[in-house]
């Protein structure tokens, strides 16, 4: 990152635009509040492509908000990662878009829904789009907030509970998170990550620093043990909430991580959390996948199938962190874990739109209830088991490839114990998924009670996001050379040979 | 042109994977136009595999690749061994699908049955077609997703089951193979596979870790070819209506292994590396075993298909048998096996499935006086059961002929006693059910029989595929010296992996 970077001022769209969405949405009639939200959600979704594309085409850009620059005005900043964290929202956001106009059944639900989809929206845009420690609070702040509102929104006992349960967590791991800022601010007096290059977590005051704003991080993120607030609130929330709790928001304080990690941090500090993280990550896969075998509720299973699936992230840290190895292998961890993000939205958020529709068509979701639904809800069911190929990491899906890169790039650096773990994840997830999927394959029905008529809008959506992780694993050359743009490594990585 | 020669790999395998995706979408009761796009599409990729032998033949290259990953590409590519695994599985789908057709008339879930049939079939035409190791994996593990259905497709307690255990078995293999291939591909990079293998260079520095990998490797092929110990899925599988079965111990799932192995001995290692390493001589032991053990279990076992079952298990580990005795008089054996075996079993298979539909026949002990019921369906089997026992002319005896002749000239005796004693297996427990097919007088009433109203003795649909599966065995036999018979084929290919001299014809 330098100053003499292009400014685009296209960079401030994808965050005005859901705003201005949010503010129209809370203020129509209910039938105008649908098409406005819809069309906002497309406006949104054009302007993150003109974002993405001005990366593709011109490399990393930069603008200021209002004129002033950093230390005192709001930085915008986009590169590879920020343009593919960006496509990942509006092509997920897009889909619960649509997905939420077939959901939600009375008015009151869409009043709630739909402005706070949005300041959502906005929060995790502005969030991906930002460049300094102080913003991604704030951007934090608001996605967790409304995040929390879109939980509760349900209103039952159990939302509520988990509502509750998340606010905590969201505003413990804030708190954290500031004041390891707050204390980084009295140190260096700048709070930009370009300023701060590789100078975060030296002496005693900067280590402390740095440890509460990881710590921070890792409540918002779930890591093991820091995840019990997530299966409930992910479980309980409203289908297209849940998509986008485990396919999006989990993921903006994993990239505030990631972005700082690799651009701030000294190497001396990097070296001495990777490993950590690493053994973070592993437990949180053996533990999310051994407590998604024994759901019994499909969104239960799927909410803590999300908590292994961060574990995966976490393991690029020791991997493609400074002295690992040779750094064409580094950054190949390092552009596996941003894959393995993309692939995560797209599947997981296909499955928990798929368990939405067989809860809408069901009215329960407990696997017994799955029985038969193989034939009676086809889409819905194959939606949920294609994303399932994805989350097993089989081939040909992204899932597959984010872990064979990872897995490659692991023995590479020497760190080979990392292989029989993901390899062992891989099977578990299969045992997790196929437990559920194998009761779709009864025959007859658990009842004979006839399927409330669901939208099939509810299906399609589903299955549209299964299909984009398997189209992630054909054509993964693309989004991982948009990640190199910028990469904080070499990039000559590409082309490489050996 | 050459951009038709990069694309006819692909063109092969849209052939079902459109037809897969046609049938999902056309309703439940779209019966005719399912039927139609069903036969247009196997017909279409059996004009297409047709294509590409003639087009081999004249030295031409069909090679489909792009990139997967960085530095990995996918790559589809006919050759020779292609040719072989391709020809069969294109032919025997078109068989089995007519045979699908008429057997399950009038059943629920037709759609998700022809549906993933189809898509089975693609992932076994990109088995045929993989041109380096991953897109081999790809395949491999599509083809355990695209089964998982059809094994559980009657949805009883008892399918479901089965199914699961299928999956524990498969899933595992998998894991064994990508941890064997992760090692190789940081040992060794990107490679395609090239005839006589890659390896050769590694051989001397890397000893101990292409010792462990080929284990991984073929450990993880092992269970799908149905290797003793690991084939414990196969037999349970039966729950699974008979096309399923006949397509899945003669072509797809069983054949995929064994077709993984000859690819990982030949055009990975090589066999000269193979030998080198020493790992042909457990192989060759685990395939003994089974060869053995499956034809004695064989013997146990009254339920028809069962029987069947084990006797898969045996035959299969003929070609692994050929494959780890070095030498090319058994590379031909083995490999001609690959196919001989296929049209055999899918042969009994039909005719397990008609005796079942049209009689409700499913034991052993229940077949008495059947051949005068099914003359056609019996005596396609019996053409089968006398071709598995190593009867001249017949297709399985060419197989045996090389085989023997193989283990014979590498001074490997002991096989010929294998060989010997597991074709007095095969007519201890395929001449019974003959003798009492066309020997013994009816007994009792058949346990469930479909009336059937037509000249012939059961539907058209159910009795072409046997009789053409049994002509070929025939034919197979007869003609072996002919230029296109498998035995040519295997020639050819044969000739590719020795480059040595030592090919006496």
């Amino acid at each position: 990152m330098n100053e003499t970077l292009r400014n685009d001022a296209w960079l401030a769209a994808p965050i005005l635009l859901p705003l201005l969405t949010a503010l129209i949405a809370s203020l129509l009639p209910d039938r105008a509040r649908v098409r406005a939200s819809l069309a906002g959600a497309t406006a949104t979704f054009v302007a993150s492509a003109a974002v993405i594309a001005g990366v593709v085409r011109g490399g990393p850009g930069r603008h200021h908000l209002g004129g002033w620059g950093a230390p005192l005005g709001i930085d915008l900043y986009a590169d590879g990662l920020t343009a593919l964290m960006l496509a990942m929202t509006a092509v997920l956001g897009a889909a619960i878009s649509v997905y939420a106009t077939g959901y939600f059944h009375t008015a009151r639900e869409r009043r709630c829904f739909w402005p706070l989809w949005f300041v959502l929206w906005t929060g995790l845009n502005a969030l991906f789009l930002t460049a300094d420690l102080f913003n991604f609070y704030v951007t934090l702040e608001v996605v967790g907030l409304s995040a929390v509102a879109l939980v509760a929104m349900e209103g039952g006992p159990l939302a509520l509970t988990a509502a509750a349960r998340y606010l905590f967590v969201a505003m413990m791991g804030s708190l954290v998170y500031m004041g390891g800022v707050a204390l980084i601010y009295s140190q260096y007096g700048v709070l930009d990550l370009t300023l701060l290059h590789g100078r975060l977590g030296v002496g005693p005051v900067g280590r402390a620093a740095l440890a509460l704003m990881v710590v921070g991080l890792l409540a918002k993120t779930a890591v093991f043990p820091l995840h019990l607030w997530l299966p409930p609130a992910h479980s309980s929330a409203p289908a297209p909430v849940s998509a986008a709790l485990s396919g999006l928001v989990v993921k903006g304080s994993f990239y505030i991580l990631l972005r700082t990690s690799f651009s701030s941090f000294a190497d001396s500090a990097l070296a001495a959390i990777g490993p950590f993280l690493g053994v973070l990550g592993g437990l949180a896969v053996l533990w999310g996948s051994l407590q998604a075998l024994t759901q019994d509720r499909l969104k239960l299973m799927v909410a803590y199938s999300t908590v292994a699936q961060i574990g995966y992230l976490f393991l690029l840290f020791p991997v493609a962190m400074p002295g690992a190895g040779d750094a064409a292998w580094q950054s190949k961890a390092y552009i596996a874990g941003i894959f393995h993000a993309l692939s995560h939205a797209a599947a997981k958020g296909a499955m928990f739109m798929a368990a939405g529709a067989i809860l809408h068509a069901v009215g329960r979701d407990d696997k017994n209830s799955l029985r038969g639904l193989g034939e009676k809800l086809p889409v819905a069911t194959s939606a949920f088991a294609v994303a399932g190929v994805s989350i097993m990491a089989l081939p040909p899906s992204g899932g597959f490839i984010a872990k064979w890169m990872m897995l490659v790039a692991a023995v590479r650096t020497g760190q080979w114990w990392w292989a029989p773990l993901m390899i062992g994840g891989g099977l578990l997830a299969a045992a997790y998924i196929f437990r559920m999927v194998k009761f779709m394959f009864f025959q007859p029905p658990a009842s004979a009670a006839e399927l409330h008529p669901i939208p099939r809008r509810l299906e399609f959506t589903a299955l549209a996001l299964a299909l984009t992780a398997l189209a992630l694993g054909l054509a993964s050359v693309y989004p991982l050379a948009v990640a190199a743009i910028g990469a904080p490594f070499p990039s000559n990585w590409f082309t490489e040979s050996f | 042109m050459t951009s038709f020669d990069s694309l006819l790999p692909l063109l092969v395998l849209m052939t079902s994977l459109v037809t897969a995706v046609i049938i999902f979408a056309l309703g439940e009761d779209r019966i005719r136009a399912r039927t139609f796009v069903n036969l247009l599409g196997a017909v279409a990729k059996l004009a297409l595999v047709g294509y590409m032998i003639w087009g081999l033949s004249q030295g031409r290259l069909f090679e489909t690749r792009w990139p997967f990953m960085p530095q990995l590409d996918f790559v589809l590519r006919a050759d020779s061994m292609t040719i072989l695994f391709s020809t069969l599985s294109a032919g025997l789908w078109l068989l089995t699908t007519i045979y699908a057709i008429g057997y399950l008339e009038g059943s629920p879930n037709r759609r998700r049955f022809f549906g993933y049939f189809s898509l089975c079939v693609t992932s076994t035409m990109g088995i045929s077609l993989a041109g380096n190791l991953i897109t081999f994996f790809v395949f491999y593990e599509l083809l355990t997703l695209t089964t998982y259905p059809l094994v559980v497709h009657r949805g009883t307690e008892k399918a479901v089951r089965a199914g699961s255990m299928y999956l524990r078995y498969t899933l595992a293999g998998s894991a064994s193979m990508l941890a064997g291939m992760l090692w190789l591909y940081v040992i060794a990079g990107p490679f395609d596979f090239r005839a006589a293998g890659v390896l050769a260079p590694l051989g001397d520095s890397h000893r101990p870790q292409l010792i462990a990998i080929f284990a991984l490797l073929v450990g993880g092929l092992g269970v799908k070819a149905a290797i003793v110990p690991l084939h414990k899925w196969l037999p349970t599988a039966m729950v699974a209506p008979a096309p399923v079965s006949a397509l899945l111990h003669a072509v797809a799932v069983v054949k995929a292994g064994a077709f993984g192995i000859v690819r990982v001995v030949y055009d990975v290692y090589g066999a000269e590396l193979a030998r080198d390493l020493g790992v042909l001589t457990p192989l060759a032991a685990f395939a003994a075993i089974t060869i053995l053990y499956g034809s004695l279990r064989a013997l146990a076992q009254d339920d028809f298909k069962r029987r069947l079952a084990f006797s898969t298990v045996s035959q299969v580990s003929y070609i692994t048998l050929g494959v780890s005795l070095f030498g090319p008089m058994a590379t031909m054996g083995g490999l001609v096996h690959l196919v001989h075996q296929g049209i055999m079993k899918i042969t009994m298979f039909f005719a397990a499935g008609n005796a079942a539909e049209a009689l409700g026949v499913h034991k052993i002990s229940e077949l008495d006086g059947v051949g005068r019921r099914l003359p056609g369906t019996m005596a396609s089997f019996t053409i089968a059961a006398l071709g598995m026992i190593g009867v001249p002319p017949l297709a399985g005896f060419v197989s045996k002929w090389y085989l023997g002749w193989g283990a014979a000239e590498a001074g490997q005796y002991w096989a010929l006693g294998v060989l010997a004693a597991s074709s007095l297996l095969n007519a201890a427990y395929f001449l019974p059910i003959l003798y009492r097919a066309w020997f013994k007088p009816q007994r009792h009433p058949w346990p469930h029989e479909h009336p059937h109203s037509g000249r012939l003795e059961i539907s058209w649909w159910l009795l072409f595929p046997p009789v053409a599966t049994a002509a070929l065995v025939l034919i197979a036999g007869l003609f072996a010296g002919h230029p296109f018979s498998p035995l040519s084929w295997v020639q050819i290919i044969t000739r590719q992996e020795y480059p040595a001299p030592g090919l006496s014809d």
